[in-house]
């Protein structure tokens, strides 16, 4: 029997396929609790879940909340203009005050990469990363594996692009952990100046020269958001320019896959990272993704609930 | 370590159990109508198929026949160091005004049957629910009891009964572990 | 106080020294050096049997935090730190608070380590008034008041025109500019090495070509104003080949690096470790392959620690908002070392990058075991060994990646002015 053997969920990098499998079966299996008139289990009753949201997000934050709300769980939010954050309290000492009042997980999003690597080092309760950073955003990556999982059976061998600032997104970091060890090729593509270096040494990753070569045959097209407020001015000319050369329509979505499926984190930028014909189009899995974001994140919770006690 | 290994119940005994279980659950339902199973996973959801054969044997209609994983619902995930691999249930079919027959391999302490019911109530209500199992071996901790039963095993706390199957999902016969 | 020294291996490359024999200090300076001296009846004796003397260490790049940030180092710990790590004589960064660009402070630091310090203490004064990079400091009073040279460490000099008049003022009046050179506008918001590791840590990232571009501009403008530079902080393979190619050309410069620079890599940085967090950042493998060439073909002059103390409250947060540097002084000579028992170095040549090289660039009257030098006196096992124990820093603040670790080698006696500042027990 698979076992789960992470008090924490803080990046997929650290997950064996074993792990990715057992997560994504898990949601698999939790799925039918969203399908069902009363959309809840008892397991976590009596448990404490601390959302810690240092960054907005309502589609990530509510995806959490519900899943910890259907799971039994007391769910709490906390975001930074109602937190003390902006008195000026360390990450340090927010999170001994909130583990003074007995959460069993909490759920962090924060913007400095790796600040659950310091979060977990300050409590004893579990820590779910909700996104860190340009670091990880194992939630999301999860939740795209098991769209993809759903459309082709299988993440073995398939071509995914990655398209966009590789640079500035966790996103495309967690999937590109979670793909390249579930056994799909990954392709990125986007402006040089949105290329982490030797980022190929990640796994098996292939930076594509262009967008045509990345999403040519690709069974996946997954497309990043174009965030300017994070990125700085100087990564490209403008979002027109931007959307010439590295957007997706209907026109370059035809070198793809005929069945390709064509993913976005959300929120979704209309017409620069895809037109509108493409997000609302047939091929586009954005509201798949949403939808199984919720059965993911109630895995996650699941399993870094028992998590704890092994130690 | 030696364990020793008894077969209490035959392949042929395990038929004769669950023919007789068929006869009993129609017995006492007059009939199909309104009938469907639920297995609980694992040893429970292929005894439900088996069964839900052999009333189509004899009665000639086709029974609807679900699988519960009780995992959700267990009461000991605290005391459990790992995580528990969560089975799918599947329910494929509405369960309000049925009489539904709880199907399991071994009723033992009753806390499965406890999960099962609990479960069985998120997804519907049905009008009665009836417990099937294929052995009882006592030492009930909750006020539970089975409606059919293939045959009672007194057995002491440190032994074992487990039921194998085939490739196919089929019993192939009941031991006892000491 | 007087000392007789017996039986050590006295090295001392400015001398071309390198002998077992025996040396007699007396009233602060080097008396005689020797066999069979004529020793005082009641003298304290310090049998060096398989120890080295050398010529007090001295590091050319320190941080002492007073007056100003006391809550990170003052003059007393910092010193006393430096002569458990056996240096003799520290260099400190004006950036202080106040900013040494005054005779003031300079005098107050010179005071109090005089005072109350464990060893000399040579301030640098700013380049620039208030480091802000808009109007030189006040170089001919800094020199007066005793500053050695002069630095804007922490930040680079951004305006090169001023960078070129800072070079030709203070070559005027006769003190060192030591350059913190770095692009700022290259490094942006990184907060490491740009390379694989910051790609796989998802943390912004500094590209070498931020040091490789300033020091490139710091020692094209000390060739064309003919001025002495000397460089801080030496990190990367190309700020090497440009300063070995100068150096080659004749262009009076110096530089030194820091002991992280040729033991670790970026790598360090995993599990987002803020004690590896420091500026310039650590860098990778062919980086500290160079560093370690360039001191073995004399390229790089000096060790320096660029000892950085920070409070806990500034590193133990998340790596972003971590202080950037380490603290230094009682880790750099086991790591050294480690340059020696590798075979990088010679003990010879290390002695020159610890005590006679910067002595040379800063025109003290040290860094040598010559008869009538001051008695400024390290003596060092080379194979004791020792764990560096949160609890036996003498620094006031903890910030170090070797916490905890096996140290091997370390100063047993350091001398200064004569004296047993520093005896490991």
């Amino acid at each position: 029997m698979a076992t789960f053997n992470h008090k924490h969920i803080i990046g997929l990098q650290d997950f064996s396929k074993e792990d990715l499998e057992l997560l994504i079966s898990t949601a698999e299996s939790m799925r039918e609790i969203n399908n069902r008139l009363i959309k809840k289990v008892p397991t976590l009753r009596g448990k404490t879940i601390i959302n810690l949201f240092y960054e907005a997000s309502t589609r990530t934050r509510t995806s959490f909340e519900i899943a910890a709300k259907r799971l039994s769980a007391d769910a709490v939010n906390i975001t930074p203009s109602i937190s003390s954050a902006t008195k000026g309290e360390t990450l340090s000492d927010t999170a001994r005050n909130l583990l003074a009042m007995k959460p069993d997980i909490i759920v962090m999003r924060h913007a400095v990469s790796g600040a659950h690597n310091f979060l977990i080092t300050k409590v004893n309760c579990a820590v779910v990363n909700a996104g860190d950073g340009a670091h990880e955003h194992p939630s999301q990556g999860l939740l795209d594996l098991l769209t993809i999982k759903d459309k082709f059976g299988k993440l073995d061998g398939l071509k995914v692009a990655i398209v966009g600032d590789v640079t500035h997104s966790r996103v495309a970091r967690s999937d590109i952990f979670a793909l390249t060890k579930m056994g799909s090729h990954v392709y990125l593509a986007g402006p040089p100046t949105m290329m982490p270096p030797k980022v190929e040494n990640l796994g098996n990753v292939a930076v594509a020269s262009s967008m045509k070569e990345a999403i040519q045959d690709a069974d996946v097209v997954i497309m990043l958001r174009i965030q300017q407020e994070r990125q700085g001015k100087t990564l490209m000319p403008n979002t027109r320019e931007y959307s010439r050369y590295f957007g997706l329509n209907p026109e370059n979505l035809k070198l793809a896959k005929p069945d390709a499926v064509v993913m976005h984190p959300g929120p979704i930028n209309r017409g620069v990272e895809m037109s509108s014909y493409v997000a609302d189009g047939d091929q586009s899995h954005v509201m798949k993704q949403v939808e199984n974001g919720v059965a993911v994140r109630m895995a996650m919770l699941y399993h870094v609930s028992g998590g704890g006690e092994t130690e | 370590m030696n364990t020793d290994v008894t077969v209490i119940l035959d392949n042929s005994g395990i038929q004769r159990a669950i023919t007789r279980i068929a006869h009993e659950i129609l017995e006492r339902n007059k009939g199909v109508a309104g009938v469907v199973l639920l297995g609980i996973k694992t040893g429970g959801a292929y005894l439900a198929k088996t069964l839900a054969a052999q009333l189509e044997r004899i009665e000639g209609t086709q029974i609807p026949v679900g699988e519960v994983d009780i995992t959700l619902y267990r009461d000991d995930i605290k005391e459990h160091g790992v995580n528990l691999e969560v089975g799918k249930t599947d329910i494929p079919f509405s369960l309000d005004g049925k009489k539904a027959v709880l199907v399991d391999d071994v009723l033992f302490t009753g806390r499965t049957i406890r999960a099962a019911m609990d479960a069985m109530m998120d997804h519907g209500r049905p009008d009665s629910i009836q417990l099937a199992v294929l052995i009882d071996r006592g030492h009930r901790e909750l006020p539970i009891r089975a409606d059919y039963v293939g045959r009672n095993v007194p057995t002491s706390l440190k032994e074992n009964i487990k039921v194998s199957f085939d490739d196919n999902n089929q019993p192939i016969q009941v031991l006892l572990e000491k | 106080m007087n000392l007789y020294i017996k039986n050590g291996r006295v090295i001392d490359p400015a001398q071309s020294i390198d002998e077992v024999t025996d040396i007699l200090v007396e009233d602060g300076v080097v008396k005689a050096i020797g066999k069979d001296l004529k020793i005082p009846a009641k003298i304290e004796t310090i049998d060096a049997t398989g120890l080295y003397v050398t010529p007090g260490l001295i590091d050319m790049h320190v941080h002492l935090r007073d007056p100003g940030l006391e809550y990170k180092e003052d003059i007393i710990s910092g010193t006393k730190a430096a002569v458990a790590g056996g240096f003799t004589s520290v260099c400190c960064m004006p950036n202080t608070k106040p900013i040494v660009d005054n005779k003031a402070i300079a005098s107050y630091i010179i005071n109090k380590a005089k005072n109350h310090g464990f060893c000399n203490v040579f301030p640098i004064g700013a380049i620039t008034q208030g480091l802000h990079g808009e109007y030189l400091s006040e170089m001919g009073e800094l020199k007066e008041s005793g500053c050695v040279a002069v630095s804007d460490d922490g930040k680079p000099v951004k305006n090169p025109e001023l960078m070129r008049r800072a070079l030709e003022y203070a070559k005027g009046m006769g003190i060192m500019v030591i350059a913190h050179s770095e692009e700022l506008d290259l490094v942006g918001e990184g907060v490491m090495n740009e390379g694989f590791v910051s790609t796989d840590l998802g943390l912004k990232g500094i590209p070498r070509v931020a040091e490789d571009i300033a020091i490139a501009r710091d020692v094209l403008l000390a060739e064309y104003t003919d001025s002495p530079l000397h460089i801080a902080h030496v990190s990367t393979k190309g700020s090497v080949e440009i300063i070995r190619a100068a150096k080659k050309r004749g262009v009076k410069v110096t530089c030194e690096t820091a002991p992280h620079y040729f033991t670790l890599t970026d790598e360090a940085v995993r599990g987002y470790n803020t004690n590896a967090k420091m500026n310039p950042p650590l860098r990778e493998e062919e980086d500290l392959k160079a560093i370690k060439a360039a001191l073995k073909d004399g390229t790089i002059d000096c060790i320096a620690t660029d000892h950085a103390p920070h409070h806990i409250d500034e590193k133990d947060i998340e790596f972003n908002q971590a202080m950037n540097g380490i603290i230094g002084l009682e880790t750099s000579l086991p790591l050294s070392l480690e340059l020696v028992r590798s075979k990088v170095l010679t003990v010879n040549q290390l002695v020159e990058k610890m005590s006679s090289n910067p002595s040379k660039i800063l025109g003290f009257n040290r860094g040598s075991i010559a008869t009538g030098m001051i008695g400024d006196l390290t003596i060092i096992d080379p194979d004791y060994e020792w764990v560096f124990d949160i609890n036996s820093v003498s620094s006031k603040s903890k910030n170090s990646p070797w916490l905890g670790n096996k140290m091997k080698g370390r100063a047993v006696y350091t001398i200064v002015n004569g004296k047993i500042a520093y005896k490991a027990v």
